[in-house]
């Protein structure tokens, strides 16, 4: 199922699909490897709710809902 | 001498190597017009000794952040005899991603595997040679930490940079690989060095590359419209970062064999128990206000855990305990009685003490050394000494705080405090990151402003630091208890009148961090793609670097600046006109009442008291009606003051009492009172501060701070006293002014905030 990083649930896991936006914050997700293919978690979200902490490539990445919302997510059907 | 030049990620670990490379050799500055660190040393354990830059924390080449482009102009143009990269081998692919990039240059690489022990702890193992053998330049394996084979890897450094090497690119995509070779082809006909880094980035699209090789772009705007690629289209920006990574991951990624393959359940680490608490989404702001609490009290508590409030501890810090606290009792003068100060210090409070009693004594003993009245002694004693001592006296207090704060960055908990208070922070234009150094602020700006080198983003530092004059200091305090006394007198509490001061500041805060957003040109927010790095124990020998080079630091702007400026005040102070002669104004006199013999300084003679009567008429509209501090009354004395509060805001009290304006005979109403409090509350702060600010902000920035502070000092003085002259007059008329003031901050709360939604959905 197709979805944006913002959207997903807390322990839930994804594979990158596409990136969207421009310029500055778009290379900054590539090169802090949110590329396609990646494997992504969510691991927690701020006590605000906002910005989230996920898991990729290994190391802990922290990105705000609004740029979360760029990236697009193929999650696993619940069996 | 050779010149090697140190790249990589953000906690990776450079750092502690340039630190174990570099030892005492070490010295900080700033790139130039910049203020991101630019650390360089000598290391010296070679037959030859050998230059060592310190390239800031990186995560790529690209051209948006300040810290990218320095690194990667220093290599293109510096042309370094070797760059040493880094890698932290616990976190591989993302390392390597740099290195990729670094590799398109034409310059000998030796890669550090660091952290290689902490691989084999866990029972992972980490094969160099094969990746060695893949990247095509020497990888060595050391532990920055432990000191390990550091020897070996500046051998092989100094080996690599014997030999020239010739950039090479692991994109594999065939037909890109046919229009990068066909740019960097046109490239090498220039004669451009680097062709092949060049012809990537250009590529890429890259904005530095494009302004710089604008007839190059044809090219690959032809080539675009020819190329299709199932994914990406023709987004070669975002191919080349999927190649680089997709490479890392098929051919680098396998050096590294986990211990326990399969499907064996993550396992926490001792990081992960750590942040669950941490960031936990209830315990999170908790804890974090315990952890500041805790620092703050440690840093500037008078009366350690409230032991004195509660228990009435009434401790006279007389006798030994005043020998060990540094804290002598207060004498009262008027009931000639020994007044109990209360309270255990803390450890911030009493090192200052014994600080300003080292430093007191020293003035004292100097002066008795030297003749009395001269103006050479005064020069010493009065000017330099002083001036010293109230930039000096800040150095206890500093130091402690700064071991708090490099404590808190090194273990890696300030990225989460950025973390967790990015949402309410953001809504201002501000980090969440801004927090610490507006906290302290309330202790003193100095530490405040310089504590604002953690914010990485230029627009949100320079905001910050225009912020900290609303967070009253510690030396603002004595300003505020002696207008106290004047409230009381109009009728109105004293500690009301105090709170206020307090708390409008951090309202003034936010109102000005509002109307700052509300007016920047762009409303752009920059990104929060952060790492959250593994928490670990804080590197005693790191700590101690950043503190030394913090001391360092402002010692060398107390010795320079910020003397100068004092002196210049002292003699502005000190001379003066006095029967139609110029000269100093020290005069032995009998004191009227003790009737003892004793030197006094006609200050109301000086030119500094001409300067304040003459700048009398520039404040005038801040208060001329009666009752205000610059009618004609008193108003010199008033304008005076806070010129010398330049020095250290401890002076404005200090020159008030010695111009004669106590707590009988300030004739100030409410009105007055409070334009006079808001005026020296957000004006320019102290040299030292001053100092700082110039430490932190280069230029225009530097001279926009001071304008801003003293507009806004002005400004607002300015609205409070006319707005409380209204309500003197008629209440209803002051309420009504207050009220459409308060509809405009809505207002403008209200605009700022449907812009950052905009804002945001653009990015």
């Amino acid at each position: 199922m197709l979805k944006k990083l913002d959207q997903i649930e807390k322990g839930e896991t994804g594979l990158v699909r596409s990136v969207e936006g421009d310029g500055k914050v778009r290379r900054r997700l590539f090169d802090m490897g949110v590329t396609p293919g990646a494997k992504v978690t969510l691991r927690k979200k701020a006590p605000f709710g906002d910005p989230i902490e996920v898991t990729i490539r290994g190391y802990e990445l922290s990105l705000r809902k609004a740029e979360a919302m760029l990236v697009n997510i193929e999650v696993e059907d619940a069996k | 001498m050779k010149r090697f030049a140190l790249a990589g990620n953000p906690n990776s670990g450079k750092t502690t190597l340039f630190n174990s490379l570099t030892g005492a050799t070490a010295h900080v500055g700033n790139w130039p017009g910049v203020t991101v660190d630019k650390r360089e040393g000598t290391y010296r354990k070679l037959d030859e000794p050998i230059y060592i830059v310190d390239l800031p924390g990186i995560y790529s080449l690209s051209p948006y952040t300040p810290e990218e482009v320095i690194s990667r102009n220093y290599v293109l143009d510096e042309k370094p005899d070797c760059v040493i990269n880094i890698v932290d081998a616990t976190n591989l692919e993302r390392n390597l991603y740099l290195t990729t990039q670094i590799l398109e240059i034409d310059v000998p690489v030796v890669v550090a595997l660091n952290m290689s022990d902490v691989v084999r702890k866990n029972g992972d193992k980490i094969d160099a040679k094969a990746l060695q053998e893949k990247l095509g330049v020497p990888v060595i394996e050391i532990s920055a930490l432990k000191q390990e084979n550091l020897d070996t890897l500046m051998q092989e450094a100094v080996k690599a940079s014997n030999k020239a090497r010739k950039g090479s690119t692991i994109i594999e995509d065939k037909s890109l690989l046919h229009l990068i070779s066909d740019v960097q082809i046109a490239f090498e006909l220039k004669g451009i060095e680097n062709p092949l880094f060049h012809a990537i980035k250009l590529v890429e699209m890259d904005e530095l590359e494009v302004k710089m090789h604008p007839e190059a772009v044809e090219t690959v705007n032809k080539f675009k419209a020819t190329f299709k690629n199932d994914t990406f289209g023709s987004d070669f920006e975002a191919l080349i970062a999927d190649n680089r990574y997709e490479h890392i991951a098929k051919n680098y990624a396998t050096a590294f064999e986990k211990a326990n393959k399969g499907e064996q359940k993550e396992q926490l680490s001792k990081s992960d128990k750590i942040d669950k608490v941490m960031t936990h989404r209830i315990w999170a702001l908790p804890l974090f206000v315990v952890i500041m609490f805790f620092i703050f009290h440690v840093t500037f508590s008078e009366d350690v855990l409230f032991l004195n409030r509660i228990f009435g501890l009434e401790i006279t810090h007389e006798g030994w305990i005043n020998y060990f606290t540094g804290m002598g009792a207060e004498f009262d003068e008027v009931t000639g009685e020994l007044v109990p100060l209360g309270g255990i210090p803390s450890l911030g409070v009493w090192l200052q003490s014994w600080f300003g009693w080292l430093t007191g004594s020293l003035i004292d003993w100097v002066g008795s050394w030297m003749p009395a009245g001269q103006w050479y002694t005064s020069l010493v004693c009065d000017g330099i000494l002083t001036g010293l001592d109230a930039v000096l006296s800040f150095v206890p207090q500093i130091m402690i705080l700064f071991l708090f704060i490099a404590i808190l960055e090194d273990s890696g908990y300030m990225a989460r405090v950025a973390f967790i208070l990015d949402r309410a922070f953001r809504k201002f234009g501000l980090s969440g990151k801004a927090f610490i150094p507006m906290l302290t602020g309330f202790g003193c700006s100095v530490p405040a402003i310089m504590a604002t080198r953690t914010l990485e983003d230029e627009r949100e530092k320079n905001r910050t630091i225009r912020l900290m004059t609303c967070f009253s200091c510690g030396a603002k305090a004595p300003i505020w208890a002696l207008l106290a006394g004047v409230g009381a007198m109009a009728g109105f509490a004293g500690d009301i009148f105090v709170f206020t001061i307090y708390v409008g500041g951090i309202a003034c805060a936010i109102i000005f961090a509002l109307f700052m957003k509300l007016f920047s040109k762009d409303q752009y927010v920059s990104p929060f793609i952060m790492e959250l790095p593994a928490y670990h124990l804080p590197q005693p020998r790191n700590v101690g670097a950043h503190l030394w080079e913090k001391f360092k630091h402002y010692l060398i702007k107390a010795g320079t600046i910020i003397a100068a400026c004092t002196i210049v005040i002292w003699f502005l102070k000190s001379f003066g006109w006095e029967e139609g002669k110029f000269g100093l104004l020290l005069f032995e006199e009998a004191n009227a009442e003790t009737g003892e013999m004793e030197w006094a300084l006609h200050i109301d003679n000086s030119i500094l008291a001409y300067l304040g009567r003459g700048l009398r008429y520039f404040f005038y509209p801040l208060g001329p009606l009666a009752g205000g501090w610059t009618n004609s009354t008193d108003g010199w004395k008033y304008v005076v003051s806070t010129l010398t509060g330049l020095i250290a805001k401890e002076d404005v009290v200090a020159t008030m009492a010695e111009l004669g304006l106590e707590e009988g005979t300030i004739g100030l109403s409410l009105a007055g009172a409070y334009s006079f409090a808001v005026y020296n509350l957000f004006t320019i702060p102290c040299f030292a501060a001053i100092g700082a600010t110039h430490g932190e902000q280069k230029g225009k920035e530097f001279w926009l701070t001071l304008l801003w502070w003293f507009a806004m000092s002005y400004g607002f003085a300015l609205l409070v006293y006319w707005v409380g002259a209204l309500y003197e007059v008629a209440w209803w008329g002051g309420l009504l002014v207050t009220l459409a003031l308060a509809g405009a901050v809505t207002a403008a709360g209200i605009i700022v905030s449907r812009r950052h939604k905009v804002a945001l959905a653009n990015n």
